[in-house]
């Protein structure tokens, strides 16, 4: 489903942050009955979902939208999750000021490396930022004092007020982030900026010659997809209560960029599609080795296997992922005798050139 | 006084000796990474970021062949053929298909090469690290008295990459074979219209950086932590390396390997072994800021 022809069926508004403001809300309204009737257990994935989607959509911002490719966001979610529990550690201030510290500290970080990155094509940046996730860890491994060492920091979310479950009152403080960043997001991308974002991608000389400052656009695609992702690390650490390096491998970064893909690359409605397979496709997988007998060794590996595999089939032979399909099936759904023959809206192919 | 401080001048010119060789060494094994890097980057304009992880699973394959007891040369020999089957391979199912697409699609999928064959090494072996044996002796060969950081198995890794890169240049600059690779490297389309066959020669880039990136294995497997995850750091550096070389020219690779190696080494030495990625990092953003196209490579045109 492509906004336009969404927006058209349900008769939404047609201003951007009324409608996206509109549908956010209405996600928002369903979302707390599902939360309300699912299990303690399950709220808790519902969170963790949500986290996954405030990383994945800055990723698809970053690669989808403007084009450049980042193997490293875990290293960014690792800053975010470390400014949060520092901030936890040390300073006792207002909660949603330490999110937005460790969203602020993260988009600092994306703007170091993307000064550089400016100046680099696809390959180079990919093996900059795969190097970003490998020395992020080795940073907090060096300084155990402050950051805690193999321990790690913790952080807890606020207390639930009244009788309500913890897992419970997390999920929604998760999803309000994730839904909130949405809106934030799609808006910008309705805006000039996200135009910018676009041309920039297609082609950098056009993009400057209609007056657009390529590497200013490149710098700041790159501060607001740092800053979701440390937002999204910071969330996330929240449910797991720590902070350690063991939870910023480079695995990690892996699998956010093939969440991205899968999802639907520069979507970002794809990246609820993203999140949901990063948090049960272990799951999954771990059912399916003892299924299959596998020893417990054996069973660690077959997410990474699948996760591997999967990337490279949808590469090869849909790269337009999960919400591509949904777009497809969207365009070419059956018309119940409308008369109107108005030509399916084209499918932006984001990932090609 | 003055005896104490001739000592601690001593000692600090050894221990910088020492983490110049060592970084030497390495850089020898990064410049085999950034080869490989290097063949495939010519062939295809591809990084192919799973050479690390291709590496790591044929020296996986020498130790299953090893503990079978198979002796070290022939092991040595057969899991360079297979580095060379397993590029090729890769190059023709999985990369061809992706020619006149994004950039973004190889790397995408390169990455999801490395993430299953990292997978399927974990599976099969389990995550311990194990002892992988060299080929000599490790123990660091002797001047005077005193023994210094460069073994008999690190002058077998130098004369080891010597030799793979003089190939290289040999095969490269004075063979018709790699006349027509050079030609396909330079234009693909035109290469075709002169009558080569491009395909092949493509095949055999990705081949011939399957041996690198499988030597690059082996040589680096007895002094790390060899299990799933061994070759990342040095795949990594391996990139800055070839970064730094320029990507394009053989030579670079090398030069580029000594450099990051002993960069790396002394930023291990000095300030802590945890640093070592973050000074590879500062110094890959450093090279790029300086000199985005590399030292060995000529500025290209911008294309319109």
């Amino acid at each position: 489903m492509d906004t336009a022809s969404l927006t058209r069926f349900l008769r939404l508004p047609r201003q951007p942050l009324l409608r996206h403001l509109l549908v956010a809300a209405g996600a928002g309204v369903v979302l707390y009955f599902v939360t309300v009737q699912l299990s303690t257990y399950n709220d808790y994935q519902v969170g963790e979902i949500a986290s996954y989607i405030v990383v994945l959509a800055g990723l698809s911002l970053l690669t989808g939208t403007n084009g450049q490719i980042s193997l490293g966001h875990g290293g960014f979610m690792a800053v975010g999750a470390y400014t949060l529990g520092l901030f936890m550690t040390h300073t006792g201030t207002n909660f949603v000021l330490e999110l937005a510290a460790a969203a602020a500290v993260a988009a600092a970080a994306g703007i170091v490396i993307g000064l550089p990155a400016t100046r680099l094509k696809g390959p180079y940046l990919a093996g900059m930022t795969l190097l970003l996730a490998l020395a992020v860890p080795s940073i907090a491994d060096k300084w155990p004092a402050t950051f805690g060492g193999d321990q790690g920091l913790t952080v807890s979310a606020p207390t639930a007020p009244g009788s309500l479950v913890q897992e419970q009152w997390l999920s929604w403080i998760q999803i309000l982030g994730a839904l909130i960043v949405l809106v934030l997001l799609a808006n910008l991308l309705w805006s000039r900026y996200g135009r910018a974002f676009r041309a920039v991608r297609d082609d950098e000389i056009a993009a400057s010659l209609a007056g657009i400052h390529v590497a200013r656009t490149k710098v700041l695609a790159f501060a607001i997809s740092a800053a979701c992702a440390g937002l999204g690390g910071a969330l996330l650490a929240l449910s797991t209560g720590v902070v350690n390096t063991g939870e910023f491998p480079l695995t990690l970064s892996i699998q956010l960029l093939a969440a991205m893909v899968l999802g639907g690359t520069g979507t970002l409605i794809g990246m609820v599609w993203g999140g949901i397979l990063l948090v049960f496709l272990p799951q999954w997988s771990t059912s399916l080795s003892s299924d299959f007998n596998l020893g417990s060794g054996a069973s660690a590996y077959l997410a990474t296997i699948i996760f591997g595999v999967v990337l490279i089939v949808a590469m090869l032979a849909a790269p337009n992922g999960i919400q591509g399909g949904v777009r497809w099936l969207w365009a070419h759904r059956p018309r119940l005798g409308r008369g109107d023959h108005e030509a399916p809206a084209p499918v932006p192919v984001s990932t090609g050139d | 006084m003055p005896c104490a401080t001739t000592t601690s001048g001593s000692s600090a010119v050894t221990l910088f000796l020492n983490y110049t060789l060592d970084g030497i060494a390495n850089g020898m094994i990064y410049a085999t990474l950034a080869l490989a890097l290097v063949l495939i980057y010519r062939a295809t304009r591809i990084i192919n970021f799973a050479q690390g992880a291709a590496g790591m699973l044929t020296t996986f394959i020498a130790f299953s062949l090893l503990s079978r007891g198979w002796g070290y040369w022939w092991a040595f020999i057969v899991v360079l053929a297979i580095g060379f089957a397993l590029g090729a391979v890769t190059e023709r199912l999985l990369i061809r298909p992706l020619h006149g697409k994004s950039e973004l699609n190889p790397v995408i999928v390169t990455i999801g090469l490395l993430v299953v064959f990292e997978g399927l090494a974990g599976a099969i072996y389990g995550n311990a690290s194990r002892g992988f044996p060299a080929a000599f002796s490790q123990r660091g060969l002797r001047v005077g008295h005193t023994a210094i950081a460069f073994s008999h198995f690190d002058v077998f890794i130098l004369i080891a990459v010597l030799v793979l890169m003089a190939g290289t240049l040999v095969l490269f600059r004075f063979t018709a074979l790699g006349l027509r690779m050079r030609a396909t490297a330079f234009s693909r389309e035109i290469a075709r219209l002169l009558g080569v066959r491009v395909g092949p020669l493509l095949t055999l880039g990705w081949g011939l950086a399957g041996i690198a990136g499988s030597l690059a294995g082996l040589l680096v497997a007895p002094t790390s932590a060899f299990g799933p995850y061994y070759m990342d750091l040095i795949l990594v550096y391996g990139f800055t390396a070839a970064v730094i070389g320029g990507l394009e020219s053989p030579v670079g690779a090398l030069v580029g390997g000594l450099i990051s190696g002993l960069c790396i080494s002394y930023v291990g030495g000095y300030l802590g072994s945890g640093l070592e990625p973050l000074g590879a990092l500062a110094l890959l953003m450093v090279a790029l800021m300086a000199r985005p196209e590399g030292i060995f490579a000529r500025p290209p045109a911008r294309r319109v």
